[in-house]
């Protein structure tokens, strides 16, 4: 198994650390991992993308064209990475400020209201949390143990006691996933 | 026991240089690769090991501080990106001159100039051919993953040692960012002077007592000394062509088309090879370990007998003169790359493999 899956949008909502956070499960999992970030003045001037890769064999390039995922929170990324999604791969997004939705016919197309979700759960900070679990509704790579396990890895110790708040949030964004198209 | 852990390349180097026993690190901070002092500052390495970390008030000072630790026998190192190396490049001709062991680690963006900071190959002329003035070489290892970003600290001291020699690790800015998996090294202890001693010879500026004058510089006003001196430098550096080149291949065995890359390029081409091959292209990959001395018997072996060879870099083509210098006109060689911080993907340089091969 390989999954290639870029995660885009701006800084501040959390889309390096959610990368991390996939990342640090998938090793939990005893999988190859790659975690490969923008950190150029992209990131300077407010959008932010990360390309993790999650794989059973030796990763190659950790530098993509096409991915399976793509996991896109604004209007500048889905215009960057609709396009990229292998054809019967997974585009989801949060409909949050998204002007042109995705009009592809050929990928598998999901909704998550992240954004909305947060706000109603008076939390912001776990958008991202509530994003992957949408994610790992439709493609359960890893399972829920080892994310436990990639949360207390990924963040530093002094902040475990927000870990269930994060697997609170996880399991809403699995609720709460739609479909747009399902080719399924 | 080894240790697991998800790390950033720069941050890898920096904690593989604490576990590698490193007495000092001297640097100022330049993206992409401020990481590694970051790091180093939030270990304390001076608590755990006792591993002096500075940073200089410029880059110049680093590489002189570099050269001062060096000449008193210290495991010192210093780290930096593009343009910073172009500064700290003086200060490495009188450390190779005065044949002192230390580690320079440049974590290239893209250039000429203050360029940007994006990742880039296009030091490999200013890493391999010189840089510096007069005639001197480094050891040039180019680290592909983040693991190798660790592993190559420990190996460089110990072939700047065993040379004493500048060795310097050649990464670009998108093996210093990126995550993967990484097996730490276990610790080794720092040397005491007199362990240096008994393991390198006495050569350093310990202080003097019962023996000869130790002398650090790289200036002699006799020509005639100068040459033999120069005479001694290229015997050395013959011996480390005969020994220390170092390379990979990746399923070159029944390949009708080479690409030769090193670093991230190389990387990329590993996806290039899984792609072309479903297409039924049989490509192979050389990837050169020591850029200097340069692994031209292994690419020579090949010459002749493939359809064709392409330097894959992240430059306007450089490390495609050696290519072809190796392969000396038996077969066509093209450069493909990308310039300015710019990547190619793994998509456009299939293309460029197969528009080369409809060529051929």
């Amino acid at each position: 198994m390989t999954e290639e899956i870029i995660i885009a949008g701006f800084g501040g909502q959390g889309v390096l650390s959610m990368g991390k956070i996939l990342a640090y499960s998938g090793i939990m999992q005893g999988q190859e991992v790659s975690w490969m970030p923008s950190y150029g003045p992209e990131m300077r001037g407010g959008t932010a993308n990360v390309a993790v890769i999650l794989s059973d064999d030796r990763i190659n390039s950790p530098i993509l064209h096409e991915f399976d995922t793509a996991i896109i929170l604004n209007q500048q990324s889905m215009d960057k990475f609709e396009s990229t999604v292998k054809p019967g791969g997974l585009l989801l997004y949060d409909p949050n400020g998204i002007i042109h939705p995705p009009t592809r016919k050929d990928i598998n197309i999901a909704i998550i209201e992240g954004a909305k979700e947060a706000s109603e759960m008076n939390n912001r900070k776990v958008f991202n949390m509530i994003v992957m679990g949408a994610y790992l509704k439709l493609h359960p790579i890893v399972k829920m143990e080892n994310i436990h396990k990639g949360l207390e890895k990924s963040l530093p110790s002094r902040h475990h006691n927000m870990i269930p708040m994060n697997e609170d949030a996880i399991q809403v964004g699995m609720n709460k996933v739609k479909w747009q198209l399902n080719l399924n | 026991m080894e240790e697991l852990k998800l790390m950033k390349g720069n941050e890898a180097l920096a904690e593989a240089a604490i576990r590698a026993g490193a007495d000092a690190y001297f640097g100022y901070p330049i993206t992409p690769q401020s990481e590694v002092i970051e790091y180093l500052m939030v270990q304390r390495p001076e608590k755990r090991t006792g591993m002096v970390v500075l940073q200089a008030e410029s880059e110049v000072a680093a590489i002189n501080m570099v050269y001062g630790a060096a000449g008193a026998g210290k495991k010192v190192m210093t780290s930096s990106s593009s343009p910073g190396i172009s500064l700290k490049l003086e200060g490495i001709s009188y450390i190779a001159g005065a044949e002192l062991p230390c580690l320079i680690v440049n974590v290239m963006r893209g250039g000429p100039g203050l360029g940007t900071i994006q990742p880039s190959q296009a030091d490999y002329f200013q890493a391999v051919k010189g840089g510096g003035h007069g005639d001197y070489r480094l050891i040039v290892l180019a680290p592909s993953t983040v693991q190798e970003m660790a592993d190559f600290v420990d190996r460089g001291f110990e072939l700047a040692f065993k040379y004493r020699t500048p060795v310097m690790i050649l990464a670009d800015g998108a093996i210093g960012q990126m995550m993967e998996k990484v097996y730490l090294p276990d610790p080794k202890p720092r040397l005491t002077d007199e362990e240096v001693i008994e393991k390198h010879g006495s050569w350093a500026t310990t202080g003097r007592s019962g023996r000869k004058q130790n002398i650090i510089t790289s200036l002699n006003l006799k020509s005639e000394v100068q040459e033999h001196h120069n005479q001694d430098l290229q015997a050395k550096y013959k011996e480390i062509e005969a020994h220390e080149t170092d390379h990979e291949e990746i399923q070159c065995e029944d390949a009708e088309y080479l690409m030769v890359a090193f670093g991230t390029s190389a990387r990329i081409c590993q996806k290039v090879i899984q792609l072309g091959r479903e297409k039924g292209l049989k490509l192979g990959l050389i990837r050169p370990i020591t850029l200097w001395p340069y692994p031209t018997k292994a690419i020579e072996k090949y010459a002749g007998k493939v359809k064709g060879f392409m330097s894959v870099e992240m430059n306007a083509g450089q490390m495609v003169e050696d290519v072809r210098l190796a392969v000396n006109g038996k077969s066509p060689v093209v450069h493909f790359g990308r310039m300015g911080g710019m990547i190619a993907t793994p998509g456009e340089v299939l293309n460029a493999v197969e528009n080369h091969l409809k060529t051929l």
